[in-house]
């Protein structure tokens, strides 16, 4: 669905895509050979690696669940992947993407027949244009399911956005850096692929009730077509492991 | 690169294979694995790069900076390496703060650079006492299939090699953000790269495997150079806890001259091209 004509003071994007259109998408699983699963997802110059590890043997012992196993996800951007250098090592910002990236996979992950255990999900950035959460859980959720873990349905993530009074699809770091009118806001949100349950949502800028409802279907067409990408990149590597 | 959890059986059959002449797969015992670059992985980057070992993959990126000078080098510009032995690599590492492991690969690349002369600290300067470069350079373990130190010393130098500078404007004497076309000023005859000699069994075994780097008694990271079109070492640092005898040694050196002549000019070519 296209955006509704609204006197907004953002009508062209930089890169020449319509509204509700994401930027090329590519995907592939396998990316890290010793890894249990591992994927790579990239729209436009946003880029994210996934790796997971286990269910393993989790330490320290007090953290076990005995019940089930437990999902830990742990995000980050490489020193060189945006302008200015990040320093390496967590901070504040990829603790907390960590936390609702993980709720966002918990979600649909089942570890009740892995009790005590851990699995481990790794997202790195290698560069960054802006959507380096919703590509990293992209990757991720292709990493768990390459890596076999038992799950109730895909999870596939999108950014959508307002420049002004335009809602736009997959944000890049321009859009996100546009200040006039009534600026930016961001909105990452991830998609289950069977219940279209939202497992991540978050809001930074201004927006109205009527121009989020508008912005969440937008979000969920867009998941839908990344969960083809998701989808097609798991099954050919299916065949690759057959051969 | 040693604590890596293996069976005693384990360790004593490839201890046995690698004396009776044979690698596990099909290698020489100083045969390496081919090499894979890939340049400008990150568009934020004065350079970033991907590099494949066989299997062992890493990533190195260059990012600058102004800074004031240190006290003792007002002329020169600033260098800094860190590198993170990220645990979507190996189930042997941990999330966290940097172990012995990455800390003396950070520390044996930064001073391999840094003494060979290979970065020109001059040139970096902007003003005398008050403004100069500052470099760092971030490597980052994808997945260790064994020999990381080679691997990441290598991708070390091609990511300095294909290094551009930023543009600085003189008048606000701040970086805009934008890169020029300038590469970063650096010596070319004083490139040197690591390779790491292992002593498994009677052998000395280059480029080892997981493995094989985990059952060995000791390893000898040397930095080749050249010097007059000859082979001239530039750096060294021993690790383990095995010793070195005369012959071991004389037989390192001999195979340090085979390294140099082979892959000298193979890697001058990554780094420069």
């Amino acid at each position: 669905m296209a955006a509704k004509k609204v006197d907004s003071l953002y009508k062209k994007r930089s890169d020449g895509r319509k509204m509700d259109e994401i930027r090329p998408i590519a995907a592939k699983v396998g990316v890290v050979p010793s890894a249990d699963g591992s994927a790579m997802f990239e729209t436009g110059g946003t880029r994210a690696i996934a790796v997971v590890r286990g269910p393993r043997v989790l330490h320290p012992q007090n953290k076990r669940n005995p019940q089930k196993g437990i999902l830990r996800v742990s995000y980050g951007m490489m020193p060189f992947s945006v302008w200015d250098r990040i320093r390496p090592g967590p901070s504040r910002r990829s603790e907390e993407i960590s936390k609702v990236s993980e709720w966002a996979l918990d979600a649909v992950v089942d570890l009740d027949a892995f009790p005590n255990t851990v699995v481990d999900v790794f997202i790195q950035i290698p560069q960054a244009d802006a959507g380096t959460r919703v590509a990293g859980l992209n990757a991720a959720a292709m990493a768990l399911a390459h890596a076999g873990i038992p799950m109730k349905e895909m999870v596939s993530a999108m950014a959508v956005g307002k420049a002004d009074k335009t809602i736009i699809v997959d944000v890049d770091k321009d859009e996100e850096d546009f200040h006039d009118g009534e600026g930016a806001t961001d909105i990452p949100m991830a998609i289950t692929s069977r219940t279209k349950k939202i497992t991540l949502l978050q809001l930074d800028g201004k927006i109205s009730t009527e121009e989020l409802k508008t912005a969440i279907e937008m979000g969920k067409k867009a998941c839908g077509d990344v969960l083809e990408v998701q989808m097609k990149a798991l099954k050919e590597a299916n065949t690759e492991d057959k051969e | 690169m040693s604590n890596h959890i293996m069976p005693t059986l384990q360790k004593k059959r490839i201890i046995e294979h690698i004396t009776s002449g044979k690698r596990f797969d099909g290698r020489k015992m100083d045969e390496f694995r081919d090499i894979v670059v890939e340049k400008a992985i990150s568009k934020n980057a004065e350079s970033a790069i991907s590099l494949k070992l066989g299997k062992t993959h890493v990533y190195a990126g260059v990012k600058m900076a102004v800074t004031t000078p240190y006290p003792d080098s007002q002329d020169e510009g600033t260098f800094m390496t860190t590198a993170e032995l990220h645990p979507m690599a190996s189930s042997r590492f941990d999330i966290g703060r940097p172990g012995i492991e990455a800390i003396e690969l950070a520390r044996v690349i930064d001073r391999g650079i840094r003494e060979s002369g290979f970065i020109d600290f001059k040139k970096l300067c902007i003003k005398e006492g008050e403004k100069v470069y500052q470099v760092f350079l971030d490597i980052i373990a994808i997945n260790d299939d064994g020999n990381l130190f080679d691997a990441a010393g290598i991708a070390a130098l091609i990511a300095l090699g294909q290094a551009r500078l930023p543009v600085y404007n003189e008048e606000t004497e701040k970086i805009e953000h934008e890169f020029s076309k300038n590469p970063l000023p650096l010596n070319k005859e004083a490139l040197s790269f690591n390779t790491t000699f292992h002593k498994i069994g009677n052998q000395i075994v280059i480029d080892p495997s997981v493995e094989e780097q985990a059952v060995s008694d000791f390893r000898l990271g040397i930095a080749i150079g050249e010097g007059n079109k000859k082979c001239r070492i530039t750096a060294m640092q021993k690790g383990k806890e095995g010793a070195i005898d005369t012959e071991d040694m004389e037989k390192i050196l001999n195979l340090t001259e085979e390294v140099y002549s082979k892959k000298y000019a193979e890697i001058k070519k990554l780094v420069f091209d």
